[in-house]
C-alpha cells in the first residue's frame, strides 16, 4: 500500500514520466480511498493549466513591449553584423 | 537588402518575441539579450533569405536561446543554495507515518478565477519564493515546457533527481498558494 507521501510522489512524477502499469494501479487504489491525495492530484492539475494561462497572459499582452533602446541596439547590432564580411 | 528583411522583422516580430522570452524567463533584461541574440543568429543564418514564415523560424531560434540562458542561470546558482535546495526538509510535509501532516484543502475555485490578475498576481510571488535552482528547473519544465531527457541533459542531472527537485518545487508552489490565494 502506498502511503500519501509516496503517492504524492507518483502524481508529481506523472506530469513528468509514463508511470509504469504497477504504479497507476497502486496510485488509483491510494486515490479511491484518500481524498486528501484526491486533492493534491486536482491541485496539480489546477496549477498546470493557472501556469498555461500566466504564460499565455503574457505573451498576448499588446500593451508589453520591447523597450525602443534594445531595439535600437538590435538594429545597430544587425547593422553591424551584416556588414562585416 | 537582408538588414532592411531584418529591420522588417525586428518591427512585426520583435515584440511578439520579447513577451514569448519574458513569459518563460520572468525577467526583463535577459529577455531582451535573448531576443538579440535571435536576431544575430537568424542574420548569420545561411537560409534566413528563404524563410516564408519568419515568425515560427524565429520563434524557433529563441526557444534555443531561452534554453541556454537558463542553464546558465542554473548553474550560476551559488553552491550554498544548492545546498539548501539539498537540505529542504520535505518531511514538514509528512508525519512519520506517510500521512499529510497538514492535508490539502479544497480549493474553491470561482468560474474564471484562473483569469483573474490577482490569482496570476499571487501565483508570480509564490514562485519567486521558491529556492532559485528549484525555480528555474520548474521554469524549464512546466512553463518552457522542456521534455526530461533535455533538462537531465542541459543541467548534468539524473532523471531520479529532477524528478525530485520537481516534486519539492510543486509541493512548495502548491502550500504558498493555499496559504496566500485560496486560504485567505
Amino acid at each position: 500500500m502506498l502511503d500519501c507521501r509516496q503517492a504524492s510522489q507518483l502524481i508529481s512524477q506523472s506530469l513528468d514520466r509514463s508511470l509504469t502499469l504497477r504504479e497507476r494501479f497502486a496510485l488509483k487504489l491510494h486515490l479511491f480511498i484518500c481524498e486528501f491525495c484526491r486533492q493534491f492530484s486536482q491541485h496539480m492539475q489546477t496549477m498546470r493549466v493557472a501556469i498555461k494561462r500566466m504564460t499565455n497572459s503574457i505573451e498576448n499582452d499588446n500593451t508589453i513591449e520591447m523597450p525602443a533602446t534594445a531595439k535600437k541596439r538590435i538594429t545597430n547590432l544587425v547593422e553591424a553584423n551584416n556588414s562585416q564580411p | 537588402m537582408t538588414t532592411a528583411n531584418m529591420h522588417d522583422w525586428l518591427n512585426e516580430h520583435g515584440d511578439f518575441l520579447y513577451r514569448f522570452a519574458l513569459a518563460r524567463l520572468r525577467d526583463p533584461h535577459q529577455a531582451e539579450d535573448v531576443v538579440q541574440e535571435t536576431f544575430l543568429a537568424a542574420i548569420k543564418s545561411p537560409n534566413f533569405a528563404e524563410q516564408s514564415a519568419p515568425r515560427t523560424w524565429l520563434t524557433g531560434i529563441l526557444k534555443h536561446k531561452i534554453i541556454d540562458v537558463m542553464r546558465k542561470n542554473v548553474r550560476e546558482i551559488s553552491a550554498s543554495d544548492l545546498m539548501s535546495d539539498e537540505d529542504a526538509n520535505m518531511d514538514e510535509f509528512f508525519d512519520e507515518t506517510g500521512h499529510w501532516a497538514e492535508p490539502p484543502l479544497a480549493w474553491d475555485m470561482p468560474e474564471g478565477a484562473l483569469e483573474q490578475k490577482q490569482f496570476l498576481g499571487v501565483l508570480q510571488t509564490c514562485m519567486d519564493k521558491l529556492p532559485a535552482k528549484l525555480a528555474q528547473l520548474f521554469l524549464m519544465r512546466d512553463v518552457h515546457e522542456t521534455n526530461n531527457e533535455e533538462i537531465c541533459k542541459e543541467l548534468n542531472i539524473s532523471t531520479t533527481n529532477a524528478w525530485v527537485m520537481l516534486y519539492r518545487a510543486r509541493m512548495g508552489l502548491r502550500k504558498c498558494l493555499e496559504i496566500n490565494w485560496l486560504g485567505a
